[in-house]
């Protein structure tokens, strides 16, 4: 038997967060604070709002789908990804903070009227008003101010709760070496995903569907989780091969890269599913009702970049990845990962935009602003994370057939 | 695939002592070599009743005409299309597990993807034989495909999902047995080495000559993987526009977006309880337990309780948008689904696909074989009335009021779903009699490195940690193939 012959590696390899990562994260957000802060008076607050929402959001969802890989993980007895599990277990750690910013932006949008205000606005459910809506009116039982907060924070807090306690088993597990925490790992991670799947539809519906609040499709929720689940995928492939670039995780080789490639593939593909059944049959159906929200997006504003979207985030991944070796290489991953972390920006952009600005889009200071702020963010704290763990669970049961893992 | 460096903690894939490569051969070709016993032939004519009952029912239709169901002005599709989009759905398991779950390398479907995808391709054909069943004048069948003709400029209307479904479901039908039968030619060549007389000779060309050579193997999985690529997208593709045949049009309760992943999800899961309720009456009656062990069982379950959720949130979320559109025909058209005439379809549906599967949450139920069985049943109960409550309930009552009508099933609509049902048993325990229920070959790659004997010789040779084999030994207590003595054997 072979099993033994490996070289061993050292399981107790830190992360050490210091030199060009830490500066350039820390610059970014310094640029980002200051291009949001002058966004506000060059691009004024509607565009500003509407741009920290969307980063808001997609720095949310980025750690929600860590937390949600990890759960996926343990509930599939997976092997391969044992070694590199600490990644996606730092993305849902920052999950909390990345909550709270979001509810704070949110909150902030909504009481200023920057955002959400097609269904927040005073005398909209009172048919005595002028600015009465009879549609929202019908909706209120569900879009009023405290419904939708209580469900931010509940729904938020859960995952992060989720997160913070897969974590905790992991880090547990390194220490006492039991089967334990592995056993726990599983019930949590059952639990949680019934959680998050019965909630995430939801979630996404409040804070992005809401904001067109006459708009409706049930596919919707579907369609946020799968690009939630991609732009994950992606930006936990490019943490794993920056590290190893830096010379961290010798475990982890081209077998694992060509897993996740495979994942990224794949989901690309279904993210195109969910967002082209969803547009055809609306498209095909023609209710009035129903296609005011793709009218919107073929207006002169928006229908450039509502196509481009669709090229970078299903003709390109299908394309370049389709060859076995492609999934295997450093270089074309990383400008695949970030090629579709661009384009789910866009897919979030287009989601977003014409519910808020209409058609007053714009690519400037508020737009670049709050990308570097919060990629900055999220690189700074996630590392920060990863850092105070050793980066393998050496006690991980599977781990040694991640060692091995050969396709 | 792992294979030495598995790790103790999986269960065994394959349970009993002294397995050896010829004694899977030997276990899984004793109902292909020997004369059938009494309860197939009881199953077997009992089944077969069932397919003369189709028979005499589509021919009675096709002689009458379409006049014989019970569809009327309003109702134009009832009973029949409930049927086909149910048998439909049942033949996405096959290449589910077959394609799917060799892509994510799931190495547990070695033991159940022949049935499945045998089971598949039978349901596929049950389905196609309302399409056929519905045109009125079958004769006239080829129309649908887009053949250069001589009757003047009549093409089909490609704008139409009708159109697209004929596409996709033979497509699915061609590649599901393409996939299928390469599975398919080893285990065939395994009997034909092992018979004599005409039946070799049989075999011998249905098994393509297979030498078995190194070469032939590397091919065998390049072909399988290149089918399971292409069926992956294929097996998502027929369910998807299967929905849309409802989806795209302007009815209140068909016309929502979440139909095709909805459709999907639905079908994996009537797909997973069909083979669940074939799977585990043949592993008893041909005592295939060692092979299909309680792994298999509780995964299906899992599988199940899984795509019951997903289907579950689907139906929830159809719920809460309908009433969020504030469109009153959307309102009504739910609230007449779940209050109206037809109310208990409805709670049929929710209580048979998204409460019972929840059950599977207690491990005591999942792993109870008598309790699998009838709750595998109870899911396909509950996903023909899925099918009914969406066909049916959303034509019942339509925009106008005096039209409103309530439908009816005559005894050729039930004639003929019974009939398909027997028709699809006839054809499940034949293919039994005739060709290997379990994959030979694939099972015995399992031998090495999944199986319970491997993972005793890993305990014996004592490099693992106790704890995990004390979890291992744990998982076997829910095996009915693995007896208290091995147990105990696992402590030394």
């Amino acid at each position: 038997m072979g099993t033994h012959s490996h070289t061993t590696y050292n399981f107790d390899e830190r992360f050490e967060f210091a030199g060009k990562a830490k500066t350039w994260s820390l610059a970014a957000i310094i640029i980002g604070v200051i291009a949001i802060v002058a966004g506000f008076f060059v691009d004024g607050s509607h565009r500003m709002f509407a741009n920290l929402l969307l980063m808001g959001y997609y720095f949310t969802c980025v750690c929600a789908a860590g937390a949600c890989f990890l759960a996926i993980q343990f509930v599939a007895q997976a092997g391969w990804s044992a070694g590199f599990l600490r990644i996606p277990q730092a993305f849902a750690g920052v999950l909390p903070i990345a909550s709270i910013i979001l509810i704070i932006i949110t909150a902030a949008g909504l009481f200023t009227h920057n955002l959400y205000h097609h269904w927040h606005a005073d005398g909209i459910t009172d048919p005595n008003s002028p600015h009465y809506d009879a549609l929202v009116a019908g909706k209120s039982a569900f879009l009023n101010v405290p419904g939708f907060f209580a469900r931010q924070i509940i729904f938020l807090g859960c995952y992060s709760i989720f997160g913070a306690a897969l974590a905790k088993f992991s880090y547990k597990e390194d220490l006492e070496g039991s089967l334990n925490s592995y056993k726990k790992s599983f019930k949590f991670s059952a639990i949680f995903l019934v959680i998050f799947g019965f909630t995430t539809p939801i979630w996404s519906f409040d804070t992005v569907m809401s904001l067109e609040a006459h708009w409706f499709s049930t596919m919707f929720g579907w369609y946020n989780f799968a690009a939630m689940w991609v732009s994950g995928l992606c930006a936990i492939t490019l943490t794993v091969i920056l590290l190893k670039r830096a010379g961290y995780l010798s475990w982890v080789n081209e077998n694992h890269l060509h897993d996740l490639g495979k994942f990224i593939f794949g989901f690309s593909i279904f993210w195109t599913y969910v967002w082209f059944a969803q547009f055809m049959l609306i498209w095909y159906a023609n209710i009035p009702e129903e296609t005011v929200y793709f009218y919107k997006r073929w207006e002169p504003e928006y229908k450039p970049w509502f196509w481009l979207s669709i090229i970078i985030n299903f003709v390109a991944p299908v394309l370049i990845l389709m060859d076995r070796d492609a999934k295997r290489k450093e270089n074309i991953m990383i400008f695949v990962c970030i090629l579709l972390l661009a384009g789910h920006w866009l897919d979030y952009y287009i989601m977003i935009m014409p519910g808020t600005v209409e058609d007053h889009r714009g690519f400037g200071l508020s737009e670049i602003g709050s990308i570097l702020g919060f990629a900055g963010l999220f690189t700074f704290l996630m590392l920060s994370k990863l850092s105070k763990q050793s980066l393998a669970p050496k006690n991980h049961p599977f781990l040694e057939e991640s060692l091995h893992h050969q396709i | 695939m792992s294979s030495h460096n598995e790790s103790i903690l999986r269960e065994p894939l394959v349970t009993g002592k002294n397995i050896t490569y010829a004694k899977v051969t030997n276990d899984i070709l004793v109902p292909v070599e020997n004369k059938p016993n009494a309860a197939w032939w009881i199953g077997f004519t009992v089944a077969a009743l069932g397919a003369l009952l189709w028979v005499f029912s589509v021919s009675y239709t096709f002689w009458t005409g379409i006049g014989a169901w019970g569809l009327n002005k309003t109702v134009g599709w009832a009973w029949d299309i409930t049927d086909f989009v149910w048998w439909v759905g049942i033949g996405h398991a096959g290449t589910l597990i077959s394609a799917v779950l060799l892509l994510f390398r799931q190495n547990w479907r070695n033991s159940i993807n022949r049935s499945a995808e045998a089971m598949t391709i039978f349901a596929v054909i049950c389905a196609a034989t309302y399409v056929v069943a519905h045109m009125g004048r079958p004769w006239l069948a080829y129309w649908i495909f887009p053949l250069p003709n001589q009757f003047g400029s009549l093409w089909v209307n490609f704008n139409s999902p009708l159109v697209w479904d004929a596409f996709a479901i033979s497509t699915y039908f061609t590649v599901s047995l393409v996939f299928w039968y390469t599975g398919l030619l080893p285990d065939i060549a395994t009997v034909r080495d092992r018979a004599t007389g005409l039946r070799r000779r049989v075999y011998s060309i249905l098994s393509f000559g297979w030498t078995g050579n190194v070469k032939t193997w590397q091919r065998f999985e390049i072909v399988s993987l290149i089918l399971a690529g292409i069926s992956t997208p294929l097996v998502l593709s027929v369910h998807t526009i299967v929905s849309m045949d409802f989806a795209t049009s302007v009815i209140p309760g068909w016309h929502t977006t979440i139909f095709p992943p909805y459709f999907v999800a639905g079908a994996i899961f009537s797909g997973f309880a069909m083979v669940q309720t074939l799977l585990l009456i043949t592993r008893k009656v041909l005592n295939f337990e060692n092979y299909i062990t309680m792994f298999h069982i509780e995964s299906m379950n899992k599988i199940i309780m899984v795509t019951g959720s997903i289907v579950g949130v689907a139906y929830l979320t159809e719920l809460f948008i309908a009433w969020y559109s504030g469109s009153e025909y959307e309102m009504y058209a739910f609230a007449n689904r779940v209050a109206g005439p037809y109310w208990w379809a409805y709670w049929s549906m929710m209580t048979c696909n998204v409460i019972s599967p929840q059950l599977f949450w207690f491990k005591k139920i999942r792993t109870s074989i008598p309790i699998s069985w009838v709750l595998s049943i109870v899911v396909n109960i509950g996903m023909w009335f899925e099918r009914f409550v969406i066909i049916v309930t959303s034509l019942h009552r339509d925009y106008i009021p005096s039209s409103w009508a309530m439908f009816y099933p005559t005894w050729t609509d039930v004639g003929i779903f019974v009939g398909s049902i027997g028709l699809f048993f006839t054809l499940f325990l034949l293919f039994l009699r005739v060709l290997p229920g379990i994959a030979i070959a694939e099972v015995k790659l399992l031998l090495h490195s999944a199986s319970h004997q491997q993972k005793l010789k890993l305990v014996k040779e004592g490099h693992l940690k106790p704890e995990q084999v004390e979890f291992y030994k744990e998982s076997l207590d829910k095996y009915d193939s693995v007896s208290e003595e091995e147990i105990k054997e696992l402590a030394k």
